[in-house]
């Protein structure tokens, strides 16, 4: 226990609220490994980004006015006239960019060490739902200052659930608001782009409660033996993860300072105008991969139908990797195709900013089902016939005899 | 590992600094010459007296057909012209205003917190009497791919022959930058307004002057934004270096 335990005030509280022990069980003593690598640091960079998505969001929500025809200049108005109103609106708009950097990484941190594993199949999962929620937000909160871009985003991405059987056209009608995208769509659009980041703070910390349920992985991706490998969450943590938000943060202001509309359209700076498509309608970087995903299958419901599953897919990722083995340190075959998935992600990305012309188009569906086959037959096959590297004993004693031997050798040579 | 991170991260700031601040894109086929503009880089400003050189410009020709709807005259305060002269200047402009208490809309002269009056009533007759809306200028240089660049190039883009597989309807003006025929007539020319500062009046030098001058417009914060970046860069260096030294100092107890 922490010295802040034997503070009278604390004490009275806590006897009637223990919400002291519960900071410093969690806050303080957690027991952490201590080998964890920088890599970790994403977890806690991305809910910094939040709370700073959240702080910009409500003093920009003070100034900005929901309706068609004055969104883009109520944003415009705070750009040149609310004392600091760019940097506001800079911050928040590059903040969603690097939440998005930072929960991918995060993601693939996970994939790589295989913190998805038993037991934490259910924190992975929050996490899923999460990345789900950020999406929407995303989206919505694209469509708000109602440029060119956002108009027609709205209007392609709604239109999906045209797709759907029978009553799709109804559906598309219901969530419009109206016979097209308009004032009705903004207004709602901004409503749920509120309420969304504070359903996303809910998920974190059922998130954060499930990952002190099971305790943290780490990169060798072996249980945590006893005292002797963990380390308490503060200090250690805390400076390391400060540290982190310290260097994010050179990235993130570089932008807002320095390039604020270099990650946007500039189709976004030209109002909305339903009566004039523009030449190519492309997402923000971040929807770039799924983007073309959905435009793989030329048809409409399919489409829409695997850009959802390739979200959706990674729930079941702790059940499609049959190895016994976490961290793909000890597992050769399988880290070669978990870089070659890296590389088809990033494939993928690119191609979404490209037009869906010419040899786009074969290279996206050969990217496409590269993806598929990753999780669908990849991952089981190898996790099942791969052999393993023979694992450390403990995350304290990361010794293991064979390798030592190898290493030893190699050196003789 | 660490020293990864720091390189990496020390190198995705070096990119940014050496990349425009404007991104330059693709813009179709069109031809955009790239122009080295003041308010460039990391360090650029904007450069006052060429502000001043494009206002002439602005009220001189392209305020016939343009809007400039989050312009107000008071902004001119921030390039340097006195309470005085933008109240003069206000003052040569009509705004109409209105109701009255009689229920009449009537015209009163220009005061500095009015915003820039539009030449025309509304964008149907602006397009009447164009051909086409002359769009609203206001945010333009960073409304088009290629941002200033991209108007530089399109008001000097009126000298090229237009290529064999297009034809230009009568009333129209093939644009080597939009790469299409526009209904804006050529618009820039030698000495179309004589500089007081003694700069050289050539197509060119008006070019970039009234470019500057409506980048200024849709990014009036640029100077700040810049100063405050540079100060705020310096200040997370420090922080983040003392962050590091701490960590290193406090993880140096735990054995690994
Ligand atoms: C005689 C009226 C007229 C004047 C004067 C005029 N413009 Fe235009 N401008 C137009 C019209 C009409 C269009 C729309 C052209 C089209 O889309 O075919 C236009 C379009 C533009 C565009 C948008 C190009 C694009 O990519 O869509 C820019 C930038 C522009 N004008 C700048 C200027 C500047 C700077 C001046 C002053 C030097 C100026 N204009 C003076 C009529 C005018
Ligand atoms: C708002 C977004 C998110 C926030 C704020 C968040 C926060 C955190 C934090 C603070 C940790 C502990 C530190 C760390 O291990 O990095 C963590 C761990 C974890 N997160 Fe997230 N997370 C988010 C999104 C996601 C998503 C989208 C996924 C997966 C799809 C995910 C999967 C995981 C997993 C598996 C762990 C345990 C890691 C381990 O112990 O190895 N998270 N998260």
């Amino acid at each position: 226990m922490s010295a802040m335990m034997d503070n009278k005030i604390v004490k009275w509280v806590d006897s009637r609220l223990p919400i002291f022990s519960l900071m410093d069980e969690h806050g303080i003593e957690y027991p952490t490994p201590k080998n964890l690598n920088y890599w970790w640091n994403f977890g806690s960079l991305a809910a910094f980004v939040l709370i700073v998505m959240v702080a910009t969001g409500i003093f920009l929500a003070m100034h900005y006015v929901p309706h068609g025809d004055m969104a883009f200049a109520s944003i415009e108005r705070l750009m040149r006239e609310v004392d600091y109103g760019w940097l506001l609106r800079y911050a928040h708009a590059n903040g969603a960019s690097m939440f998005f950097l930072v929960v991918y990484i995060h993601i693939f941190r996970g994939l790589y060490y295989g913190s998805y594993a038993k037991p934490r199949e259910l924190l992975w999962i929050i996490g899923v739902v999460i990345m789900l929620a950020m999406m929407a937000t995303a989206f919505m909160g694209y469509v708000l200052p109602w440029g060119q871009m956002s108009f027609w985003a709205a209007k392609v991405i709604t239109s999906m659930f045209s797709a759907v059987p029978i009553f799709g056209e109804d559906l598309v009608v219901w969530i419009w608001g109206g016979f097209s995208v308009g004032s009705p769509t903004l207004t709602r659009f901004f409503s749920l782009h509120y309420l969304l980041p504070f359903l996303i703070l809910a998920l974190v910390f059922l998130h954060v409660w499930a990952l002190h349920t099971t305790k943290s992985n780490n990169p060798l991706g072996i249980d945590i033996k006893g005292p002797q490998d963990t380390i308490p969450f503060h200090p250690y943590y805390t400076i390391k993860d400060l540290y982190g938000i310290g260097v994010l943060m050179m990235l993130f202001m570089g932008f807002v300072f320095f390039a604020p509309n270099y990650l946007g359209h500039p189709d976004n700076y030209v109002p909305a105008n339903p009566m004039v498509t523009p030449p190519h309608i492309v997402p923000e970087w971040y929807f770039l991969p799924f983007y073309t995903v959905l435009r793989a299958i030329d048809n409409k419901l399919l489409g829409v139908i695997a850009m959802f599953a390739s979200v959706l897919i990674l729930i079941a990722v702790p059940w499609l990797d049959r190895s016994k083995v976490r961290s793909l340190s000890f597992r050769p075959i399988m880290k070669i195709f978990f870089w070659l998935f890296v590389l088809d992600t990033l494939i993928l990305g690119y191609i979404g900013a490209m037009p869906a012309e010419g040899i786009w188009i074969p290279l996206g569906q050969a990217s496409t089902a590269y993806y598929f086959l990753h999780f669908l037959v990849i991952l089981p096959l190898v996790s099942m016939y791969e052999k393993p590297r023979p694992l450390p004993e403990s995350i304290s004693n990361p010794v293991v005899k064979d390798t030592q031997d190898q290493a030893a050798a190699t050196e003789a040579k | 590992m660490l020293r990864k991170i720091l390189i990496a991260t020390l190198g995705a700031a070096g990119l940014l600094a050496a990349a425009p601040a404007q991104p330059v894109q693709a813009a179709g086929a069109g031809h955009i010459e790239h122009v080295n503009w003041s308010f460039e880089g990391v360090f650029g400003t904007f450069d006052q007296d060429q502000l001043h050189r494009g206002w002439q410009i602005w009220t001189g020709y392209c305020a016939m057909c343009h809007s400039l709807d989050y312009f107000a005259f008071r902004n001119l305060e921030q390039i340097g012209f006195s309470e005085e002269e933008v109240k003069e200047i206000a003052a040569e402009y009509t705004i109409t205003d209105g109701p009255d208490d009689t229920g009449e809309m009537f015209d009163r002269e220009g005061i500095p917190a009015d915003y820039w009056p539009s030449p025309y009533a509304n964008d149907e007759e602006a397009t009447y009497i164009n051909g086409a809306l002359p769009p609203d200028l206001s945010v333009i240089t960073k409304g088009r791919a290629g941002g200033p660049d991209y108007v530089y190039s399109y008001l000097l883009g009126f000298d090229d022959e237009p290529p064999e597989d297009q034809t230009v309807p009568a009333g129209s003006y093939w644009n080597s930058a939009a790469h299409m025929s526009v209904k804006m007539p050529p618009q820039i020319f030698e000495e179309m307004v004589i500089y007081e500062d003694g700069t050289k009046e050539t197509p060119e030098q008006h070019a970039k002057d009234i470019t500057a001058f409506l980048h200024w417009v849709a990014e009036p914060h640029l100077d700040e934004r810049k100063g405050t970046g540079i100060v705020t860069m310096l200040f997370l260096l420090v922080l983040t270096a003392l962050l590091y030294a701490l960590k290193k100092q406090i993880w140096s107890r735990v054995e690994h």
